[in-house]
């Protein structure tokens, strides 16, 4: 038990400050003491993050092989973890401003990020599912957070009744699981499902995780929910929703596959590199039709979502590593991206109207080329970093012999280019008497929004190393 | 399996009694009753006003919130029914699991009375 | 047919016509009235198969509190009802196309039940014999101990909710007058109130 324990430490060192913290926090000034919580929490992340990173190159399993600490589960915290941390603190001024700073704020993030944590070490269905409801029942209700307004309580109840049908659908997938093969744990399903050969009743069951699991990271046709949930909730709490959820359902869903269900890669290759197509496709040329930049982003997530699905349905250790570092990458484009859709106001009212951005680089001309470089690497204009996210994982499609969907890719890519290029054309060729966002002065975000497009110029020299980190992570799970 | 399923026969008899006997009550109400209805004797009365609206009003969030909590301890009174049945022979790790978890709760409970959730004005 | 096998059967009726009035009932009140029934003979069934503690979970928490908290969720909304069944009767089309794949796929599962090989010896490897323990016992040996972080993610989940409930619904109003009973109880006598001796005539 203590051995096991020790093994879980970050997770409880995290879940006892969440839990001081609320309790500091109630017995003092309640709300005011919310901006020193968040300046808290971030740091707690960024302290786990490094503890995580530096915690050596080994695999331990804990309770049985309900909890894995293996690299890739290193790999997805220490992304969670820092993207977390980012938005955190860049949301602490919007917060404040608009009078949306609570305590729990803080709080309950920290404890979804305990749920992401377990969600990306998880070698339990059982274990699956606890950490999927932590980290799902904190976001439902950060998503509503700001509850007199209807389209943020729309946004919560709306995300709360799909994600529990999804829930509802993992489970269903969890049980049939549970049925035909006598076990919960991965390593009692990997040894009946091996060589290709599973039951009948066991590929219900992989179906439905699969659709559970496709509903968590919004990959289409489970993705109805994202843009209403993006457009509805606090920008904020939009910022968080596109990153470190997303990395913990996608790290979640590679670990199901490979670690549950590795001996019988050509079932689950097909339904991955379908949702992949759809993802992709409707991604690109629904958002084109877009005028809320939250909704744009949400469907830029969709199509995002659906290319790391293009990595995992190869099915390889060169897949998954695609794959992460195209969530990292992804990761890093959307925190600059939010950075500066937090600043984007008019006379101190938050507006998300893509008209906002007109000739922003006559106004703001550093934010403007930092904008031009994110949107053109979340479009994947080489050289960006972008281009090599999709470049890998497109590659990995391609010697997994799925050549098929790597030309799709290339050509969802090529018609989701269009909707990013039309906001930089708006940025700089715009219409000069629309009127534009306020000149905002916000140093955090814009030291966020710099550095992050800095690193999509500078990374393309060697991807600071995150390369053989992503390559040793997907060793650790496909193996 | 055939033992457990006896010792619920009571139960069931006095289920089948029970449903019997409503039954009967209800049918025989409807069935030796006398019933003369006339439009003013069925119409809805309200101390001497006809009915000014629906009798089904909405309701405080607050009742939400006190059903809500409710929810909340029950199910953490349900784990403690296990954990009471194999008291004797667990082992001391299940024995300080449960006072984690009650801890947790506490500090909820505690958070929850400090911020006022249990005042109801 | 033994007893239990009727029982069961008796069961399964009201299961299934409960479920279908929670559905189609117009009043809103008795869809949760349905439910509730629908709740307590799925606690008959599962005590007909030996699984004593869940059917009580089920009366204590669905009945109990579950029900109790959609009453008050029905009674809170004000939605018409009627308006939402009208719209609802477009959507029976698709909805039963969805059912019937559902049930036919559930048919296929059931004709080609072959469990793995050695799904029940790894069934067995986790929980004590059925026979030799009583299941509630057999559910208190397991969670505490061996699912320790899972009982602990449960009490952060629980814990989650209590947060969410409170940071979602809890308004405090300011213009109203609140008892602050330590206030009350360090009340003096001997300060609260004081004697004036006024002279007639010329008050204080």
């Amino acid at each position: 038990m203590g051995a096991d324990l020790t093994i879980l430490l970050p997770e409880i060192f995290l879940s006892l400050c969440a839990m001081a913290a609320l309790i500091f926090a109630v017995y003092t000034t309640k709300d005011e003491v919310a901006p020193l919580l968040v300046w808290g929490t971030a740091a707690v992340f960024v302290a786990l993050a490094l503890w995580v990173a530096l915690s050596g190159n080994v695999t331990r399993t804990a309770f049985g092989g309900m909890f894995v600490d293996d690299a890739f589960a290193r790999f997805a915290k220490v992304t969670i973890l820092l993207s977390a941390a980012a938005i955190l603190v860049m949301s602490k001024d919007y917060m404040v401003k608009r009078d949306l700073l609570r305590f729990e704020y803080p709080v309950l993030i920290a404890l979804a990020v305990v749920g992401m944590m377990i969600m990306v070490s998880a070698g339990d269905l059982m274990m699956l599912y606890m950490g999927l409801e932590l980290q799902s029942l904190a976001l439902y209700v950060v998503a509503s957070l700001r509850r007199d307004s209807v389209k943020s309580t729309e946004a919560g109840l709306k995300y709360f009744v799909l994600g529990a049908l999804s829930s509802g659908l993992l489970l269903y997938g969890a049980s049939l699981t549970y049925g035909f093969a006598g076990t919960t744990s991965f390593a009692g399903i990997i040894s009946v499902a091996t060589d290709g050969n599973i039951s009948v009743g066991l590929l219900f069951g992989l179906v439905f995780l699969t659709a559970g699991l496709a509903f968590k990271v919004s990959a289409a046709p489970f993705h109805m929910w994202t843009p209403d949930v993006y457009e509805g909730s606090p920008t904020p709490v939009t910022a968080f929703f596109a990153t470190a959820p997303k990395v913990a359902a996608m790290a979640l869903f590679a670990r199901v596959v490979h670690d549950a269900f590795g001996g019988v890669v050509g079932d689950w290759q097909q339904i991955l590199a379908f949702l992949a197509v759809i993802s992709m496709f409707l991604g690109a040329i629904a958002a084109i039709g877009q005028r809320d930049i939250k909704r744009l982003m949400a469907y830029s997530s969709i199509a995002h979502m659906g290319f790391a699905l293009v990595g995992l349905s190869a099915g390889t250790a060169q897949g998954v590593e695609a794959m992460l570092i195209y969530m990292a990458i992804y990761v890093t484009m959307n925190v600059g991206t939010f950075a500066f859709i937090l600043t984007m106001e008019q006379d101190g009212r938050h507006i998300t109207d893509i008209g906002g951005l007109n000739m922003l680089s006559a106004r703001e001309p550093a934010k403007a080329l930092a904008m031009l470089v994110l949107f053109f690497s979340l479009a994947g204009v080489p050289p960006l970093l972008g281009f090599f996210g999709k470049y890998g994982v497109l590659l990995a499609a391609v010697d997994a012999g799925l050549g098929w969907l790597a030309v799709a890719g290339a050509i969802a890519s090529v018609i989701g280019a269009f909707y990013y290029l039309r906001i930089v054309f708006f940025m700089y060729f715009g219409d000069p008497e629309a009127r534009g966002t306020d000149v905002a002065v916000a140093p955090v975000q814009g030291a966020f929004l710099i550095a992050s497009a800095a690193v999509m110029v500078l990374g393309i020299i060697n991807l600071f190393g995150v390369e053989a980190l992503a390559a040793s992570a997907a060793i650790a799970l496909v193996n | 399996m055939d033992t457990l399923l006896q010792d619920y026969l009571p139960i069931l008899v006095f289920l089948g009694l029970a449903i019997g006997l409503g039954l009967v009550l209800i049918l025989a109400a409807a069935v030796v009753a006398v019933r003369n209805p006339d439009p003013e004797k069925v119409s809805a009365y309200e101390c001497g006003f006809n009915a000014f609206d629906d009798a089904r009003m909405k309701f405080d969030v607050r009742f939400y919130l006190v059903s809500i909590l409710f929810i909340i301890f029950d199910l953490e009174v349900a784990f403690l029914f296990p954990w009471a049945v194999v008291f004797g022979d667990m082992s001391m790790a299940a024995f300080w699991s449960m006072m984690v978890f009650l801890a947790i709760l506490t500090i909820g409970f505690a958070y929850e009375w400090k911020k006022g959730a249990l005042e109801w004005e | 047919m033994s007893a239990a096998d009727i029982t069961f059967y008796c069961f399964a009726v009201v299961v299934v016509t409960a479920g279908l009035f929670v559905v189609v009932s117009r009043n809103p009140v008795h869809s949760v009235l349905w439910l509730i029934l629908a709740f307590f003979t799925s606690a008959g069934m599962f005590v007909l198969l030996g699984a004593e503690f869940v059917a009580m979970l089920l009366v204590i928490v669905y009945v109990g509190a579950v029900a109790v908290l959609f009453l008050f969720v029905v009674m809170m909304l004000d939605v018409d009802f009627a308006e939402l069944k009208a719209e609802m009767a477009q959507y029976v089309p698709v909805a039963s196309v969805i059912g019937l794949v559902l049930l036919m796929q559930l048919g296929m599962v059931f004709g080609t039940w072959t469990f793995a090989d050695d799904a029940m010896a790894m069934r067995g490897a986790v929980a004590p014999p059925p026979g030799e323990v009583h299941n509630t016992a057999a559910l208190g040996l397991l969670v505490y101990d061996k699912y320790f972080p899972l009982f602990q993610i449960a009490g952060l989940i629980l814990l989650v909710a209590m947060v969410g409930a409170i940071v979602l619904t809890l308004r405090h109003r300011t213009d109203i007058k609140r008892q602050d009973i330590l206030a009350q109880i360090y009340r003096d006598p001997a300060k609260a109130m004081e004697l004036k001796d006024v002279k007639p005539g010329q008050g204080l």
